[in-house]
């Protein structure tokens, strides 16, 4: 029996819990970036550290994200464990060069020789009429690339447990957090935002895709906020008598092919929902995948929704007609459903 | 001569009245944001919601930059300007009504419902601005240079606040700029802050101006957000640059009233600051001074206050009355036909 109140964390709290517990941990685990001191990010995900650590393990950055991110990476060739902060993925295109050439290459290149404890992390996702340049996810740019270990939470529990699974990673992990699941008080609140975190420090693997909801007739596989609205499309069919089972990806490389391809086995219907453009991406790589491994399994051809190829628009009309949601996911696997 | 001319014969009062409108303008126009975007955003403050979703960056307070620059330019002349973008619009003279509706997320919009606020486009006026810190300095590079190849005295004008001066694209660009001559003139608006990071935390000196030594260009500071300081500063800048004698870096000491971005708590700076800094409105000392010459008096003044304050009330009605666009929509405009 279950009697003891469940702790219940935000999503961005739980992500400063797990860096600050590592720092407690590991005096070589530091953290850098803009606005991250005394505002605490502007996502929230380093509040309190600066009031924990000081301003020598804590650093705000001027606006220089190719010196700040490439001296993480200079740092961590010396044995530090830096957290650099990259306030939005958008904001990746003027300091590309030093995550892709060099963070996600230098290992491999060195052959082995020369490790990058690093985690970059970054704020992804849309949803609130911010535009083409502070809205995308671009999951499949960073997972495209070899070398870089690329995660994408959905939960405040995985938040934490990946967070502190990839400061101790001895490769650079990519750790995407979505704005909609930090639980800031400025954005739209939701549920999912907010939920159970024990307190003591554990991890969560960084290659593993959870099942959260198990079903027979459809797999919807999801990430992030589309995780979120395939579980409320879940709910809707079950109404209809359709028991879809969720699969929350988490981690876009290493991809968690098994967890897919044993549920594709089962339910022989698979439908792929991203919050990133459509084409080369994360929906067209698990369809491979499931041509590839196991297209005798499947009933009907695979769907995929995702970002019609345009950039995320302002305003809202247009902006919700891009985004994947519920209502979409539903209709799509009850058109599935119906052409079997 | 009015006595102001007497006192400071390199200024035209004329030019400091349109200043003044185009001031008073800007901070009507702002005031009436701060309003539109606070509907539907209460009780619960939800930044997605309302007339004007997403984020909002003001340039109340930060007038003088805008107006003290744009006074010298032609509509031939480019500016490109950063995420706080609406007094330098509307100093260039975008169609306010397109702006306003583009804010607004509607069709009649600037680029139809697509950019919103920090992503305005007016090629008429040669007007654009973009959401990622010091992007835009290149641009107004490129444009200095086709200015030079196509054998026009045009001028290029990029805008940005003094955190962007700590991007490797400022440096890049200055070092081009210089190797190759061109009509380029950087304005850095130094309010004090990128975000919650204050200047002194970010900047390796004092003020940026002092950087133009080492790509070998001008520099000019203006201290105390001082409307006919930027006047006179400006007008240098942009004779140089017509005369071929290439790029100028301006700094500006201006003042941020409100948040970084409407929504902001501000916990990071001092409680007494803004009120200081409003005791020193540039609107409020540029009006004195045009009594002070008696130039102006107080009933003219009024009627250009009231023709600004029309003016900007109109694009906000033209806005809130124009409609969203069709959701489909969002499939065109990748490519353009
Ligand atoms: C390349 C890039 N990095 C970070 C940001 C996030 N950001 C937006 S505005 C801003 C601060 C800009 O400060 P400043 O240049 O002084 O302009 P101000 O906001 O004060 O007008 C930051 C860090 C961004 N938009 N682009
Ligand atoms: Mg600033």
């Amino acid at each position: 029996m279950e009697t003891a109140k469940k702790r219940m964390l935000t999503g961005n709290k739980a992500m400063a819990e797990a860096i600050a517990q590592e720092m407690e941990n590991d005096k070589n685990v530091f953290v850098l970036g803009e606005d991250i001191g005394k505002y605490g990010g502007i996502f929230g995900s380093t509040q309190g550290l600066m009031e924990k650590f000081g301003p020598e393990r804590v650093l705000d950055t001027p606006i220089s994200e190719t010196a700040f991110i490439g001296a993480a990476i200079g740092a961590a060739a010396e044995g530090m464990r830096p957290v650099a902060e990259l306030m939005f993925v958008d904001f990746f295109g003027v300091c590309m060069d030093q995550i892709y050439n060099h963070m996600a290459k230098i290992p491999y290149m060195s052959g082995g020789n020369v490790r990058l404890p690093m985690v970059l992390m970054t704020a992804v996702g849309g949803g609130y009429s911010d535009a083409a340049q502070h809205s995308q996810t671009l999951y499949a740019t960073f997972a495209h690339m070899p070398g870089m270990k690329v995660v994408a939470p959905s939960t405040p529990y995985d938040l934490k447990g990946m967070m502190t699974s990839a400061i101790r990673d001895d490769n650079p992990v990519v750790f995407m957090f979505h704005k909609s699941l930090q639980g800031l008080g400025w954005m739209d609140q939701l549920d999912y935002a907010v939920g159970h975190v024990p307190e003591e420090s554990y991890t969560v693997p960084l290659d593993k895709a959870n099942v959260m909801r198990e079903g027979k007739d459809v797999t919807i596989v999801g990430i992030q906020m589309m995780t979120h609205y395939a579980m409320e499309a879940a709910e809707r069919l079950a109404q209809d008598g359709i028991e879809a089972e969720v699969i929350d990806l988490r981690s876009l490389a290493p991809i968690d092919k098994d967890t897919i391809l044993n549920s594709v086995k089962k339910t022989h219907r698979l439908v792929v929902v991203d919050e990133d453009y459509r084409s080369y991406g994360m929906t067209a790589e698990i369809a491979a995948i499931v041509s590839e491994e196991a297209l005798y399994e499947l009933e009907s051809p695979i769907k995929r929704l995702a970002i019609p190829d345009v950039p995320i628009p302002y305003s809202h009309v247009l902006e919700d007609f891009v985004l994947p949601g519920p209502d979409k996911i539903v209709e799509t696997v009850k058109q599935m459903m119906d052409e079997a | 001569m009015t006595k102001f001319e007497e006192k400071q014969p390199s200024v035209s009062v004329d030019k400091l009245m349109w200043m003044y409108e185009q001031m008073v303008k800007i901070r009507y126009y702002e005031d009436q944001m701060v309003e539109a975007y606070t509907e539907g955003k209460s009780p619960v403050f939800n930044i997605g919601e309302g007339p004007v979703p997403g984020e909002m960056h003001l340039a109340t307070g930060q007038e003088p930059a805008a107006a003290g620059m744009m006074v010298h330019l032609t509509k031939d002349d480019t500016v490109t300007a950063p995420h706080r973008p609406h007094h330098h619009a509307i100093a260039k003279g975008v169609d306010l009504k397109k702006m306003t509706a583009e804010i607004f997320g509607k069709e009649s919009g600037l680029g139809k419902g697509k950019g919103g606020h920090m992503h305005l486009f007016d090629p008429e006026v040669k007007f654009s601005c973009g959401g990622i810190v010091a992007a835009g300095i290149p641009h107004a590079v490129g444009a200095a240079m086709a200015n030079k190849m196509k054998g026009k005295d045009w001028v290029a004008v990029a805008f940005i606040g003094e955190g962007a001066a700590n991007a490797g694209a400022f440096h890049e660009s200055l070092n081009l700029a210089a190797l190759w001559n061109l009509p380029l003139i950087i304005v850095v608006e130094d309010n004090s802050y990128g975000i919650s990071v204050p200047k002194t935390a970010s900047t390796s000196v004092e003020s940026n101006d002092l950087r133009a030594s080492a790509y070998g260009v001008a520099g000019a500071y203006v201290k105390d957000n001082d409307p006919v300081a930027m006047y006179k500063a400006s007008e240098e800048a942009v004779n140089r640059a017509r005369n071929g004698q290439g790029p100028t870096i301006i700094e500006i000491e201006t003042f941020r009233f409100l948040g970084h971005f409407q929504g902001d708590p501000e916990l990071y700076r001092d409680k007494e600051e803004v009120p200081g800094l409003r005791a020193r409105d540039p609107i409020m000392k540029l009006r004195q001074q045009l009594l002070d010459a008696e130039h102006v008096n107080e009933p003219e003044l009024e009627e250009i206050e009231t023709r600004a304050k029309k003016e900007v009330d109109d694009a906000y009605q033209f806005a809130r009355d124009s409609d969203y666009p069709k959701p489909e929509a969002a499939l065109d405009d990748v490519f353009t036909s």
